[in-house]
């Protein structure tokens, strides 16, 4: 007889590390000590190519003539492609197929990769690359999304949300505000740029790739090789950092790589240089937003019009679902009553713009924040009296896209911070300090968000788990779901140690691969957990169901159940270690290993009346940020920030106070020092951390107070929790307000000046030097 | 041949790439892959390692750790050198206490950047016995994390003081001395060579047999030729060991900067003088490029937003030049001509920077205006000195960088005010001649609206804290 595995430790005790308790990530060690691997870490096999790729440079033009001879005779150069060497599809695209993959006539954007190279170094690639000669036909971009507005250059026609009837709203009301606000996009600056390690195989290639979504970087190879979905396989272990930047980005380097180890059955990796990757892959969209908003005396909407301008670049990528989103939070928590809210896919002659932690909802979101500070200037009432007078409540529940809000907690959760904030106090006392110091001056702001829950395309909302349980009692999982610093497999190993109540350190989470999960849903959307973590719950209750068949046969149990706990696995009277009874269970031929299957309840959304249920719940919080200014330099300091954010049950504390105050700071970032710039020629000149400045440690408040809100979810979600990845961006807003509300007190309140996202310093100083100007006219005029 | 401690064994080289960084060197020769690259240009700090150097000169020979960016620090410059990386940390397997303390506080999410960070809180922890919330700032002024938003890392580095455990790589490296050697330390390919003399002398002789040779000081700027536009050099000569060219003194009234001296290594010891200086110079790159960074460097190479030369020159410095054909000493206004070009002939390097002592009346301004307040270039730098005589300005010197091509003086909004009283006028005089002396340009650090703006209003916030005798600002300093 095969000799089964010693057990480990089969004592009875409570377990540890299940849902709900603070544990470390489950790399936590590997990270510190540098032992966690990244793809470019993996040892090179010999014979390993290093792949670059030589791109347009103009925005808009046609190519004329190609020479690539200089490249071809570069030093090291194994091999060089154009569109021609591609075995399959030469476009593609994750939903439409609009993309070339290497341009042959038209160029769209600065960068668009025409030709690709392998060399057996990365440096003889890169300066490879360098050499092509290549003439165009120059044409005219377009790159800006007014005027593609003008010349109706869509990548997919407007949309548009309604409830009520917006115009007449707007001729009756009292009061008016409107205003454009320009919001630029953000880079993701992920710290591990874009790689992928591609190896042939005997049929096929297998793809290590620093991807969220593996199954569309197979589907995309294999449509590239023209080889069926079965012989391409992609894997995913961890990447360094995604934040949306690796949901569609990452397939375009795995099939160019793909084609040369197709040609050459040599390995071959694709690493981008950060400089590249800041300038070949998508960002977050630029908007510039148009708002009107009518409202009573009291501050509360009666009407809301609202244009939303993305800039999508020159493909659809994701635009349509990220611009959509845009326009389901252009309401963030308040009722805005009788609506209409438009959206435009603006086409434009830059890269095309991808996923961003909040997926558009940020950029709609803090439009309605600036109406908010709008409001409250005109009627001079304080922000934040406006924002809770606006508040969706049981009888104002209705969205512009038809659901129904039916958790109400926002006025509890800015209740409550407003009182560990001591947001009034404050407020007062920042109004005297600024009455007495002309130079220097302090703002306040607190904010809400609320985040819709869910895939806005229907089908992604599914997931699979595999859930292994091996004779000495470990259990390995796998699921859909990606690493990228986000804590999921933790989760998921964590919901699976509660299921079976053994200690956390008995399973493990093992890296996500293609073939054994396939058809995945990307890891975007903060649905991480929510699908994974059920379809793992799922496979568990199979395997559950199993054991409790097995138990009552062999044990000749009544109807009572078996019971997991403590580590152990009791039946009625007896009781025996989880490892034993899996033992036992092995012995008498009982399956051990199952899968499972969750798609998410009662979605639905309809585009072509623009109403419907998109989200299975919202994840609500909110933020208060005090900022103080240097009006000579327009520098600043966020000097406190307060957080209270609805994780739900919270599964994993620790984590979830990290998604926390990580997208805060990313939301911070993005209103503030990251600057995406693009020159009048369509380049993208913020394109080095030498110029593009995320948050250092310096820039986070001395005083950073993040508490969790902690209430079940009321929808059926896994333990009751509620996802975390995005929403937490977005209470970066309150820092942008707290800019804006600082400005203001230059004109002592009586405006809002006009504040570009980010506001830089020179954003500030230009909001302080119109607040002056207003402040000036103002009492030259009462003289 | 080169030779050096790596995290604790030694190692040599000769035949390998000059234009190697210690990164690549880690990741593709050693197959020590715990450093990472986040951008290859020194702003991430993902690649940190620790260089342990033996301090130069008198006998007892003290070790210290600096970190640095390995992406841009040339292998060549080891010799002699003692590089520590994240895979050395766990002697015995154990963990370090910063590591622990990063596991402890949930410091780490995709853990990319994490390698890096261990390094400098490793280099804090082991250069003092506890530490402030400035210094645990100051210690990740070059780390870059795009997921945690630094709080847990913050508590970690403090927590890691409280861990009784004194694991101390200085401990545990057996004490060294440098490695005797024949001939100048160095790599050599067919193509290209790396020295590393030790003394001007050898400095000259190579210079004159190497005419087209490129000097390097830190390598804060030309190594990211190398590792952002993939150039080869074929013949490097490295100032950082030699003694003379790093030397710190004063004779007289005199300060004597060595040009390849280090920040780290000028900051303390100009304190004494110019402890303004020493706050704005606090603001240049991050702690990691200050180790590694030279003030010759900054100025040799030329650059309009470069923010030395607009401080050097609001303190009227001047240069010691030197090469084959003998030394000379040149006024640092006069050294700027035209955008990126200098008086530096070819094969010429800058010895030393002069500097009076201040006069006892005089009164130093510097600003620093970027977008972000660590490791940041700037949109404009602004270095006023001035010496009054009762009410009267006998002596004003108004410098900017990013303002022009070169950094320079601005001479019109000067001319109002030597030899007038500081009032509120005569600022206001020389603010509106600032529209004068400077067209600037927009770029993606600012546009030309802003920066003229900015420039105005640090001359008249200069004003406001000298007549009211206090500092106006949302920084402590700079
Ligand atoms: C991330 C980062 C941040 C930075 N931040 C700042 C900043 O805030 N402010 C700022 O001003 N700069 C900044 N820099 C630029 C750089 O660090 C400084 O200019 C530094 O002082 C250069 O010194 P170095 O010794 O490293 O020069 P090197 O790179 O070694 O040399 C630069 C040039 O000068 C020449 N050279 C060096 N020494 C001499 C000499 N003694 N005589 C003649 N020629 C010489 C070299 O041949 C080369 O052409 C930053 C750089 C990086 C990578
Ligand atoms: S890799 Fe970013 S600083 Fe070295
Ligand atoms: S943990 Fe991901 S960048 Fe720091």
């Amino acid at each position: 007889m095969r000799k089964l595995t010693a057990v480990p430790d089969t004592s009875e005790h409570s377990p540890e590390g299940i849902a709900g308790q603070s544990v470390p990530h489950d790399s936590a060690t590997k990270h510190v000590t540098g032992r966690a691997e990244y793809i470019d870490d993996i040892a090179e096999l010999p014979g390993t190519l290093h792949i670059a790729v030589g791109g347009s440079a103009h925005a808009h033009a046609k190519i004329k003539h190609l020479n690539l001879d200089a490249v071809k005779s570069s030093p090291g150069v194994v091999c060089v492609v154009t569109s021609e060497d591609i075995p399959g599809r030469r476009i593609i695209g994750p939903v439409f197929h609009d993309e070339l993959l290497l341009a042959y006539d038209e160029i769209e954007y600065v960068g668009q990769p025409v030709f690709a190279v392998a060399a057996e170094s990365f440096e003889q690639a890169q300066r490879a690359v360098k050499l092509a000669l290549i003439e165009y036909e120059i044409l005219t971009p377009l790159l800006d999304v007014k005027l593609a507005r003008e010349q109706e250059s869509y990548v997919l026609p407007e949309h548009v949300m309604q409830r009520g009837n917006a115009s007449a709203a707007m001729s009756s009301a009292r009061h008016k505000v409107h205003g454009e606000l320009v919001v630029r996009g953000q880079e993701h600056f992920y710290l591990e740029g874009q790689v992928c390690y591609v190896t042939p195989t005997e049929d096929g290639v297998h793809v290590l790739s620093s991807s969220q979504h593996p199954a569309e970087v197979q589907k995309m190879v294999a449509e590239t090789l023209a080889l069926p979905l079965n012989k391409v396989h992609a894997e995913v272990r961890r990447m360094g950092g995604g934040f949306g930047g690796k949901e569609t980005q990452a397939a375009h380097l795995a099939c160019v790589a793909s084609i040369f180890v197709n040609k050459l059955r040599r390995p071959a990796k694709y690493r981008l240089s950060r400089r590249d990757d800041m300038v070949v892959t998508g960002k977050r969209h630029d908007f510039v937003n148009e708002y009107e908003i009518a409202f009573d005396d009291q501050g509360k909407i009666e009407g809301t019009v609202m244009s939303l301008l993305g800039m999508c670049g020159f493909s659809v990528d994701l635009s349509q679902g990220i611009i959509d989103r845009a326009m389901f939070h252009a309401d963030n928590a308040y009722f805005l009553n009788h609506a209409k809210v438009s959206g435009y896919y603006c086409k434009t002659h830059t890269v095309s713009n991808t996923a961003f932690r909040g997926f558009g909802g940020p950029q709609g979101m803090i439009t309605i924040e600036a109406a908010m500070d709008d409001i409250a200037r005109y009627l001079q009432i304080d922000p934040l009296t406006v924002r809770k007078r606006n508040l969706y409540t049981a009888e104002r529940d209705e969205t512009h896209y038809g659901q129904k809000i039916e958790q109400h907690n926002i006025a509890e959760i800015i209740a409550e911070l407003e009182n560990t904030s001591d947001y009034w106090r404050r407020r007062e006392a920042i109004t005297a300090f600024n009455a007495s110091n002309q130079y220097i001056k302090k703002g306040l702001a607190l904010t809400p968000v609320k985040f819709g829950i869910s895939f806005t395309s229907k089908h992604l909302n599914q997931a699979g788990a595999l859930v292994n349980v091996y004779t000495d009692g470990t259990i390995n999982i796998n699921h859909g779901g990606t690493e990228m610093g986000q804590g999921l497999y933790t989760k998921v190993a964590q919901i699976v140690a509660s299921e079976f109540q053994v200690d956390l350190n008995a399973v493990m989470v093992t890296s996500t691969r293609t073939d054994k999960i396939p058809n995945t849903s990307p890891t975007a959307a903060s649905s991480g957990t929510d699908l994974n973590g059920k379809a793992a719950q799922v496979a568990c209750g199979k395997i559950k169901a199993e054991m409790q068949a097995f138990a009552k046969r062999y044990f000749n149990l009544a109807d009572q159940a078996i019971e997991f706990a403590n580590n152990q696995v009791i039946m009625g009277e007896n009781s025996m270690s989880f490892a034993e009874f899996v033992q036992l269970a092995y012995m008498n031929r009982v399956s051990l290993s199952s899968t499972g299957f969750y798609k998410t309840p009662t979605i639905h959304y309809d585009r072509e009346t623009g109403k419907g249920k998109p989200f299975f719940y919202f994840a609500n919080g909110a933020a208060a940020a005090e900022v103080t200014i240097d009006t000579l330099t327009g520098e600043y300091r966020v000097t406190r920030v307060d957080i209270l954010h609805d994780v739900g049950r919270s599964l994993s504390p620790g984590i979830d106070i990290g998604q926390i105050e990580g997208g805060f700071v990313q939301g911070m970032g993005w209103v503030t020092s990251e600057e995406l710039l693009w020159n009048s020629s369509g380049e993208v000149i913020s394109n080095s951390p030498a110029n593009y400045k995320i948050p250092t440690a310096f820039d986070i408040p001395e005083i950073f107070n993040v508490n969790l809100y902690q209430q079940d979810c009321p929808v059926d979600t896994v333990y009751a929790s509620k996802a975390v990845g995005e929403p937490p961006l977005m209470l970066g807003i309150s820092v942008w307000c707290a800019l804006r509300d600082a400005c203001a007190s230059v004109a002592d309140y009586r405006i809002s000046p006009d504040l570009t996202v980010p506001a830089t310093p020179e954003q500030v100083l230009f909001a302080v030097e119109q607040a002056k100007m207003f402040k000036e006219k103002d009492s030259g005029q009462a003289l | 041949m080169i030779k050096f401690l790596l995290n604790g064994s030694w190692v040599m080289e000769t035949e390998l790439d000059p234009n190697m960084s210690v990164l690549r060197y880690l990741r593709t020769k050693r197959g020590l892959s715990g450093s990472k690259e986040g951008c290859a240009s020194g702003d991430c700090g993902a690649c940190t390692v620790l260089i342990g150097e033996r301090s130069k000169g008198n006998g007892s020979q003290t070790v210290k750790y600096h970190a640095v960016n390995s992406c841009i620090t040339l292998l060549g410059a080891m010799h002699g050198k003692h590089i520590v990386t994240v895979d050395g940390l766990n002697i015995n397997e154990e963990t370090h206490p910063v590591q622990q303390a990063m596991i402890a506080s949930h410091g780490s999410q995709c853990g990319f950047c994490t390698p890096g960070i261990v390094m400098s809180l490793v280099g804090l922890r082991e250069s003092q016995t506890s530490c402030s919330r400035k210094d645990v700032l100051e210690s990740l002024s070059g780390n870059l994390c795009r997921c945690t938003g630094y709080r847990p890392i913050i508590d970690a580095a403090m927590a890691s003081f409280d861990v009784a455990d004194n694991k101390n790589i200085i401990n545990t490296t057996p004490a060294w001395s440098a490695p005797e050697q024949e001939e100048v330390a160095g790599l050599h390919t067919v193509d290209a060579d790396y020295f590393s003399p030790t003394s001007e002398a050898e400095l000259t002789e190579l210079l004159t047999k190497y005419p087209g040779a490129r000097l390097i000081a830190g390598g804060t700027d030309l190594a990211l030729e190398i590792s952002q536009n993939y150039r080869s050099f074929d013949c490097l000569i490295s100032l950082s060991d030699i003694e003379e060219l790093t030397e710190l003194s004063e004779a007289g009234n005199t300060l004597y900067v060595g040009a390849a001296a280090t920040y780290s290594q000028v900051m303390p010891w100009l304190k004494t003088w110019y402890p303004e200086v020493v706050e704005l110079f606090e603001r240049i790159g991050s702690l990691q490029i200050r180790n590694r960074g030279t003030v010759g460097g900054n100025i040799a190479n030329a650059s309009p937003i470069a923010d030395t030369p607009p401080v050097l020159l609001a303190l009227d410095a001047s240069l010691e030049l030197a090469s084959t054909a003998g030394r000379r000493v040149l006024s640092l206004k006069d050294f700027f001509l035209s955008y990126k070009q200098t008086q530096l002939q070819n094969g010429e390097y800058i010895r030393r920077i002069i500097l009076p002592k201040p006069e006892s009346n005089a009164i130093v301004k510097l600003y620093k205006v970027s977008k972000r307040y660590e490791d940041d270039i700037s949109a404009v730098m602004a270095a006023f000195y001035l010496e009054l005589e009762g009410a009267r300005i006998k002596t004003v010197r108004l410098a900017f960088g990013g303002m022009a091509a070169v950094p320079k003086y601005a001479d019109h909004a000067q001319t109002k005010l030597v030899g007038a009283e500081f009032t509120e006028a005569s600022v206001a005089a020389a603010i509106s001649a600032l529209g004068e002396d400077f067209a600037p340009l927009s770029d993606v650090r600012a546009s030309s609206a802003y920066r003229l703006k900015t420039a105005q209003n640090l001359l008249r916030k200069a004003y406001l804290e000298i007549a009211n005798n206090m500092s106006l600002g949302v920084f402590s300093h700079a």
